[in-house]
């Protein structure tokens, strides 16, 4: 599946995200552009500090004192939300999307049951009366597979377990009927086993409810299991976008390329874990040239003179300027016998 | 429905049983300070059926009776007043205006403690400067200076705690709410499009004023101790009614060969503390997470 012609339901054009600090002010997002349709599972990947999360929460209005969006467009169904007054933007955002967090235990209210967390949504934004909320919330319970959901209802979070909690916070995503679901890391707390179901129930959710996903992870796997479509992020830019299938079989962006080398392949015997060598820039500094060039296998001197744009390419992207020999690049580290 | 199936009982949800009765189950803690404070309250409710003498009515003849002495368990004071009697009607004086003037500092405090929490900028930066101006006199000073501008009696008593008393619960909850206006619950209740006043009342307060509610406990103690200290004053509860606090001023002069005195309601001040600090206590390890 590509992006639908349509147009999306959430769109960021340009977006900058700064965290002023004493003595510096830390660029943490560079200038990302993004866009989510109607039911579609969009992930976006990179490692820590690469700052997904902080774009995602620029995109709900939810950035942390002191960090704020430092210029960019957010455009919801089109129309562009960043001049509108404090309280409108809020009530427009929440309107559209919903968020699901990494942690279950501290993002759930710990001395509220969970039901009526469930049941506030309906019940003060959406005006239900008591026992149409309560209804909704039973039924929200039963729809992310929570067995027992009248009893399980009258709980408090601390008595259920991790991956029912993550559950009860999907159920609260959902019970504002939100088009679009922003997920940060909402399976890095839990087990793998647990973190398969809970990828389950939003999957199967995207496609009964046609709500559409907009899914953060640091895991390749997750995002693999769940979407359709990638941006990959690296030093708060997007490096490269496109569809799953084709991006995760033919890489487009160095970056992205030694990720997926990263991965171990269980049918392959090796001696050692592939890493990629270095750190990644400090975002309190500018970055001359392409921020990956120190890390860079493929790297060039015109690498690190100018910084480079985002390459479009029919429906993918990509930030490399070498992105023409893309198709060789396994050979080339093969015979140079560069160990990534 | 198709869920059931999807999903079979994870294991960690067998100990939610154990994990549910752990909570909201009375601890030996929290018993014994409410049957201790239970017992208090009920002698003072039931003061004229525990004592037949009137806590005023003066005796000359049997003044400085010692304790034990017939008729009079604790012994009779220097106007041959029976202790008893009086320790329980004081109590009736002293918890009342302890407990409520407790309450309205504790109201006020917690609400503009969370109001300039969770607002912050030039509305915290006010109330903050207003409550260093409170703190920085001294509480009793403060108290005194104002039961005496309104002149003594528990109007008074009450007005003025609750203008000085309020400081410590803003800052406790205030405190508590930078905590927490933080957690990710906090921010997800925003994130949902809740209204401001839901956020606070339904998912703040509820997760800041437990220290709030623990500190009033010992403040009550505390507010005993100042309506005690205004009673030596002459700027506490009118006489004849009795009080502890009078009556340990009273008992003072006669220290050295009438104890008995000081020490009786000393210790009815101690006990109080003991059950309100058990009860708080009890309440701390109840809620415990």
């Amino acid at each position: 599946m590509t992006a639908p012609l349509t147009v999306p339901v959430l769109e960021a054009i340009d977006l900058n995200v700064d965290i002023p600090m004493p003595h510096a002010r830390l660029h943490a997002v560079r200038g990302i552009s993004l866009s989510v349709g109607g039911g579609e599972a969009v992930g976006l990947v990179g490692e820590s500090g690469s700052g997904k999360s902080l774009t995602l929460r620029a995109l709900l209005g939810l950035l942390p004192r002191p960090a704020r969006i430092a210029s960019g467009t957010i455009l919801i169904d089109g129309q562009d939300v960043t001049g509108l007054p404090a309280h409108r933007l809020r009530h427009l955002l929440t309107d559209t999307m919903s968020m699901v967090f990494q942690d279950s235990l501290t993002a759930l209210n710990p001395v509220m049951r969970v039901g009526d967390q469930i049941a506030e949504g309906p019940r003060r934004k959406l005006g239900r009366s008591k026992s149409a909320a309560h209804a909704v919330a039973v039924e929200l319970m039963t729809k992310v597979g929570i067995p027992d959901p009248e009893r399980r209802y009258e709980h408090y979070p601390h008595e259920l377990s991790g991956g029912m909690r993550q559950r009860i916070c999907i159920a609260i995503a959902l019970s504002t009927q939100p088009r679009l679901i922003l997920a940060d890391e909402p399976t890095t707390a839990l087990d793998v086993t647990i973190q398969a179901r809970v990828l389950d129930v939003l999957g199967r959710l995207r496609q009964e409810e046609h709500v559409g996903l907009l899914l953060v992870s640091h895991d390749l796997a997750v995002v693999g299991q769940t979407c359709s479509r990638l941006y990959v992020m690296y030093a708060g830019k997007v490096v490269e976008s496109g569809d799953l299938v084709d991006l995760v079989t033919g890489p487009r962006h160095p970056y992205t390329f030694s990720l997926l080398r990263s991965v171990p392949d269980p049918d392959r015997r090796i001696d050692r874990l592939l890493s990629i060598p270095g750190q990644p820039p400090d975002l309190s500094t500018a970055v001359v040239g392409c921020s990956f060039a120190p890390r860079c296998p493929f790297v060039v001197d015109a690498c690190r003179e100018r910084e480079p744009e985002l390459l479009v390419m029919r429906d993918r992207t990509s930030a490399c300027i070498r992105v023409d020999t893309a198709d060789r690049w396994t050979e080339m580290v093969a015979a140079e016998g560069v160990t990534l | 429905m198709t869920a059931m199936a999807l999903d079979p009982l994870e294991p960690a949800e067998q100990t939610s049983a154990v994990a549910r009765s752990g909570r909201g189950k009375w601890n030996a803690t929290l018993v014994s300070g409410l049957v201790l404070f239970g017992l208090i309250v009920l002698a003072a409710v039931c003061a004229p059926l525990l004592t037949s003498y009137d806590p005023t009515a003066q005796n000359l003849s049997q003044a400085f009776l010692p304790p034990g002495a017939p008729g009079h368990l604790f012994g009779t004071d220097s106007f041959g007043r029976d202790v008893l009697a009086r320790l329980l009607y004081g109590g009736r004086t002293d918890l009342e205006v302890g407990v409520f003037a407790v309450v309205s500092p504790f109201v006020i405090g917690s609400v503009v403690g969370l109001v300039a929490g969770w607002f912050g900028g030039w509305l915290d930066t006010v109330i903050g400067r207003i409550v260093d101006i409170v703190i920085a006199f001294p509480f009793l000073v403060l108290v005194i200076a104002l039961v005496f501008a309104m002149g003594p009696g528990t109007t008074s008593i009450y007005t003025a705690i609750t203008l000085v008393g309020w400081v410590a619960y803003c800052r406790i909850v205030r405190g508590q709410v930078l905590v927490a206006k933080e957690q990710e619950y906090a921010m997800a209740a925003r994130a949902s499009g809740l209204p401001t006043w839901r956020i606070l009342l339904r998912h703040l307060l509820p997760n800041v004023i437990l220290q709030a509610f623990v500190y009033s406990m010992s403040d009550i103690v505390l507010t005993l101790l100042a309506i005690v200290t205004l009673g030596f004053l002459g700027l506490g509860v009118p006489p004849p009614n009795p009080d502890w606090g009078t009556m340990i001023q009273d008992g003072q002069q006669f220290i050295l060969t009438k104890w008995y005195l000081t020490t009786i309601p000393g210790i009815a001040v101690v006990l109080v503390g003991i059950a309100l600090a058990l009860i708080a206590d009890g309440i701390v390890d109840r809620t415990n997470r």
